[in-house]
């Protein structure tokens, strides 16, 4: 699919200067939204199956090893049993996750691992979580990851901008990185469990579209909050109008905390409900998530037996 | 499909609700109801079919109650009331309590049934009006309990006649009898023709929760079946929620029958969408004005006043909304709008948007089409609208928008404020200056601010103008189920002192000529005419202007004219009526010798009238600034401010018996909370009112807070109900007075206040003083402003 990537627009704040979000309004419709639309029986297991594509299949611990990440790269090429995909007649539909999503220093394994399958590698980067290295070391961790094979770069911005309000600063940093990432696809972390307010959120999106993020994503999965869904309609709300300022289309990776097939599910409606079809697909959406795949791989199963699934008969990552 | 076709696709399928206990439900009755009478089934000689709108199949077969059958539902309410009011508010709180843990436990088989009767969305019945009826009936089992230490000078009204709509059948059920049951009154309701089914239900919870027979009675039947209970003798009162024509016919049927009435009835409500709005917030609160329910919801937000330099930005957002709505099946768990109620209703929602079409309106729906197998309308969107267009004014009942622009803050209070109704408003801004500010100013009972269609039990919903009055929910809705106990002590006829047989001087000297009091002015009449008052010896002491409907009409332009005292505070309100009370206390032998001359009183009895007056005016100078409201603990997250409003201009006539003090204990109260009044004083003894304008003119009065005019009490008292810019009247005088008062006031829903001829003694402060008077003089309106930052 070849698509035209966000170059980036140049920095103004007139666009995103006005923005006013109404908490109490955006919460309620993220809560209706589930009662509004749900998928049931082969559309589910569609939709699921969806999901996996969609899915940045993750391990970001400390004591991650060429070990687990080769399990998480063989999980990452088969999602789900082969028997369940006959099933559903989807063997020859190509079900792997979107990609899978390590530390800087666990690129080569994956990539080893990862083999010829074509599932692309992203790195977290930009002294990820935190951020709290220097300009100069984020510029070079990029760098380094890009040239060690991921060809997707998780970034996550420095939040005492947004908390400060130094939106031009951010842009320069986000459009830096951005040009440090070359032909690799940025996702730029907003962190927004701590960004103190929906308005922050939506101007820091702002901001780091308009420098040239490919995605953004809600957060890094180390912030005591995660991914919500009335924070996703902020965000999403966000790239629906930079769509139609410029035409571009930037992707949308909500991350940390999504665990269950059914919060999978209202995500996919969101992005459906707010932004159309076109967002359905990996090349604009991710789950950041680990033990999301498992959960579907349960209902999934469910789907074609008619009986509750155990996580013992699906393959660990 | 194939699971590659929608992996591929991304669709959505169908999600259908289950109806299989609801069928259970319906068979187990061989799907055919009787009428719930004195806690049994009773058999009724006619039935009429109910439909499922979703897809026009016969759901069962419903009871016709004849004439009959409500004098037969009446009088076992009639022998229920006894002991239920005997068994106190503790012992009814256990009942209401238990009703709504039925209600709970069986709420999806109520939600099925309601989206099966009615065609609106499963979703909705579920998460929205279930949870609100079991909601209503908690917080009402408080109100019981809490009735006999909290509200202990009032009263049950009675047996309580009930007719509910079929837009929200089970939660307008429980909006009407959970207060009454609470307040110790016993029902007897009707649901709507088209919604029974969720009732019947529920008075099979009635009977497995062991309520006494004949507490809560349920008759089905069309129209004529509620003409009947309105008009039936031993009803109490009357509770309607349904069209404003309807509830017109209500209001004339029972005018000075002694009925009490709260009428909820039709909104055309504006929504208003300042610039600084977050507006893709605003364009689900529009979805949630107008889309819920299809529409048919009587608070509905169905006029968009939008600021000018948003307003294409606006529109074009909204149209790409309406274009991902889905419609269809009730049933559906992947819809937003269900089925309208019934084919009749589908027809007059279609003839008003052609009219709009005819007209000139820009009219856009979405490019998909509605399903064809059942009552479904697509949304529909009017932009460009002017105020004068019949879909700007009339009220539509569906699934359609009528959008027009504003250009400051000003104008749109004015497009908001232009329409006979006054029911609800919402309104979006991220300033609370703004919100605050605009609030106030809406003629409306319920203001949301960034929300929409958002109700709770704690808190009042009603109207004003001609979307009725009376409150439902939160303290305020409890008065409409019960009364003063003072009520009782009245008398059969007027209370004044004795008259002294004595001969009384009349003054020679230079005629003092009376004059009527308009705008702040002295004004003569404009027939020209006076006429003789002789005192009760029939002596000639002096003439009166003979005021009629011109100066009636002078003197409502005037209290509206007069924007000043309204905006007072309360504290300022205060200071001028103590400068009142202080003038009078200096003139008190002046006006003492007056009741004199006009009453025959004793001077002892006269001097003690200017007294209590005086010390009224204290009262009520005390309340100003503490008549306040609320704010009440709704469920959502925000602030629920229940603020007592004035109601307008008033109409006030005032009773011959006790010249002064009546007068005073009439329109004081009435000013007291920022009113403007005309007040019409005893016709037969008018000069202490007369005199008293001159202490109004002393003591910063803005003119035209008090106009006053002098002549035939009941042609007068007439003008006043008729006059469609007067907002509220009262009426102390005769029944057949208190009758023409209400029947005449019908036409523009004014708030009447009258006596059906039993009187007040105007020298008892229980019977003549205090809150009672002061919440009749005003509206609570209750403001949502949730927050969160």
């Amino acid at each position: 699919m070849t698509e035209i990537r966000n170059e980036g627009i140049p920095f103004d704040t007139k666009y995103f200067e006005n923005i006013n979000i109404n908490r109490s309004a955006v919460e309620r419709r993220a809560n209706s939204l589930g009662g509004r639309r749900t998928v049931k029986k082969e559309y589910q297991a569609a939709w699921l199956l969806k999901a996996i594509t969609c899915i940045d299949l993750t391990t970001l611990a400390g004591d991650d090893t060429a070990g687990n990440v080769e399990r998480l790269c063989a999980k990452a090429i088969s999602p789900v049993r082969r028997d369940l995909l006959e099933a559903m007649e989807m063997t020859d539909a190509n079900i792997t996750t979107g990609a899978v999503c390590v530390y800087h220093n666990m690129i080569a394994d994956a990539k080893r691992s990862l083999g010829s399958s074509g599932i692309p590698i992203a790195a977290v980067s930009t002294g990820f979580p935190a951020g709290k290295i220097s300009f100069e070391q984020k510029i070079d961790e990029i760098k380094k990851s890009v040239e060690a094979g991921a060809t997707e770069i998780d970034i996550v911005i420095s939040r005492e901008l947004v908390i400060n309000s130094k939106w031009e600063e951010l842009y320069k940093e986000v459009k830096a990185c951005r040009a440090a990432c070359g032909d690799a696809h940025m996702k730029t972390i907003l962190a927004t469990g701590e960004i103190p307010t929906y308005t922050k959120v939506a101007k820091a999106s702002w901001v780091s579209m308009m420098a040239g993020s490919d995605f953004i994503k809600t957060s890094t999965g180390k912030e005591s909050a995660n991914a919500t869904l009335p924070v996703s309609l902020v965000m999403v709300r966000a790239i629906r109008e930079y769509h139609e300022l410029t035409g571009i289309k930037v992707g949308y990776k909500p991350a940390g905390g999504i665990q269950k097939a059914k919060q999978a599910l209202d995500w996919l409606i969101l992005m459906k409900e707010e932004l159309g079809e076109d967002w359905l697909q990996p090349n604009l959406f991710r789950f950041g998530a680990s033990s999301l795949l498992g959960d579907i791989e349960r209902q999934l199963e469910h789907y074609v037996t008619g009986r509750y699934s155990a996580s013992y008969r699906h393959a660990m990552a | 499909m194939k699971i590659k076709e929608i992996f591929n696709t991304m669709v959505y399928g169908p999600a259908p609700e289950s109806a299989a206990q609801a069928n259970e439900f319906l068979d187990a009755h061989d799907r055919t109801f009787q009428l719930f009478i004195n806690g049994e089934w009773k058999k009724a000689e006619k039935h009429f079919e109910t439909v499922n709108p979703s897809n026009m199949q016969v759901l069962a077969n419903i009871a016709e109650a004849l004439e009959s059958d409500v004098n037969e539902a009446v009088s076992a309410a009639n022998k229920a009331l006894k002991d239920w009011v005997k068994i106190g508010g503790r012992a009814r709180a256990r009942y209401l309590y238990a009703i709504a843990r039925q209600i709970q436990k069986h709420s999806r088989l109520f939600a099925v049934l309601e989206a099966l009767d009615n065609g609106k969305p499963i979703r909705e019945t579920r998460d929205i009006d279930i949870p609100l009826v079991a909601r209503h009936f908690y917080h009402h089992a408080g109100w019981a309990q809490l009735m006999d230490t909290e509200l202990k000078e009032y009263k049950e009204i009675g047996v309580i006649g009930q007719i509910i709509p079929w837009n929200f059948p089970l939660l307008m059920l429980s909006w009407k009898i959970a207060p009454a049951l609470a307040m110790g009154n016993t029902v007897v309701l009707k649901p709507a023709e088209f919604t029974s089914l969720t009732a019947l239900l529920f008075a099979e919870i009635c009977q497995n929760v062991g309520l006494p027979k004949g507490v809560v009675n349920i008759i089905t039947g069309p129209g004529s079946t509620g003409a009947a209970l309105v008009n039936h003798k031993d009803v109490n009162k009357i509770a309607f929620t349904g069209s404003t024509e309807v509830g017109k016919i209500i209001r004339k049927a029972i005018a000075g029958s002694g009925k009490k009435v709260s009428l909820e009835l039709g909104g055309k409500s504006p929504f208003i969408v300042f610039e600084d709005a977050d507006l893709d917030s605003v364009v689900e609160g529009v979805v949630d004005a107008i889309w819920f329910n299809q529409g048919q919801v009587c608070c509905a937000g169905s006029r968009l006043l939008v600021q000018e330099s948003i307003q294409d930005k606006l529109y074009e957002k909204i149209k790409v909304r309406m274009e991902k709505l889905r419609v269809g099946d009730a049933m559906d768990k992947c819809i937003d709008i269900g089925a309208i109620v019934a084919p009749v209703q589908v027809k007059t929602i279609d003839e008003l948007v052609q009219k709009g079409i005819e007209e000139g309106n820009q009219m856009w729906q979405p490019s998909w089409v509605c399903p064809q197998d059942g009552c479904f309308y697509p949304p529909t969107l009017f932009t460009h609208v002017s105020p004068s267009s019949i879909i700007a004014q009339e009220e539509i009942f569906g699934p359609v928008l009528v959008a027009m622009s504003f250009r400051s803050h000003q104008e749109a209070v004015k497009l908001a404020n232009n329409t006979r109704y006054g029911l609800a408003c919402s309104l979006w801004t991220e300033n609370i200056n703004l919100a605050l500010d605009i609030a106030p100013k809406i003629k409306a009972g319920t203001v949301w601010i960034n929300s929409t269609n958002v109700f709770d039990a704690g808190s009042g919903f009603g109207g004003y103008r001609e979307s009725g009055f009376g409150r439902e929910g939160g303290k305020e809705g409890l008065f409409e189920y019960m009364k003063p106990k003072i009520e009782e002590q009245f008398s059969e006829k007027p209370v004044k002192p004795a008259i002294q047989k004595s001969k009384i001087a009349i003054p020679a000297g230079i005629d003092r000529t009376a004059k009527m009091y308009i705008g702040g002015k002295q004004a003569r009449p404009d027939s020209g005419y006076s006429y003789i008052i002789k005192n009760p010896q029939g002596e000639t002491i002096g003439e009166a202007p003979e005021g009629s409907r011109k100066d009636i009409r002078n003197a409502v332009e005037a209290a509206h004219a007069n924007g000043k005292w309204a905006e007072m505070t309360g504290h300022a309100r205060a200071q001028v009526l103590y400068y009142i009370a202080e003038n009078l206390s200096a003139r008190k032998a002046e006006f003492s010798k007056r009741l004199i001359e006009m009453c025959c009183y004793s001077q002892a009895d006269a001097d003690a009238e200017v007294e209590k007056s005086i010390d009224r005016i204290y009262t009520y100078a005390a309340h100003a600034d503490k008549y306040d409201g609320q704010a009440h603990h709704t469920i959502q997250r925000n602030v629920t401010l229940a603020m007592p409003e004035a109601v307008g201009v008033m109409g006030i006539v005032c009773p011959d018996e006790a010249p002064l003090l009546a007068f005073i204990s009439s329109f004081i109260p009435a000013i007291a909370l920022g009113n403007s009044v005309v007040v019409i004083p005893s016709e037969t003894a008018p000069f202490s009112a007369t005199d008293f304008y001159q202490i109004l003119d002393t003591s910063d009065v803005p003119g035209g807070t008090v106009n006053i005019i002098t002549g035939p009490k009941e042609a007068l008292a007439k003008e006043l109900a008729k006059h469609y810019d007067v907002d509220g009247l009262w009426y102390f005088g005769s029944k057949e007075g208190s009758k023409d008062i209400e029947s005449l006031s019908a036409e523009n829903m004014k708030r009447t206040w009258v006596n059906y001829g039993k009187y007040r003694d105007w020298m008892n402060n229980e019977q003549s003083e205090g809150t009672e008077f002061l919440r009749h003089a005003s509206e609570i309106k209750n403001i949502w402003i949730p927050y969160g930052a």
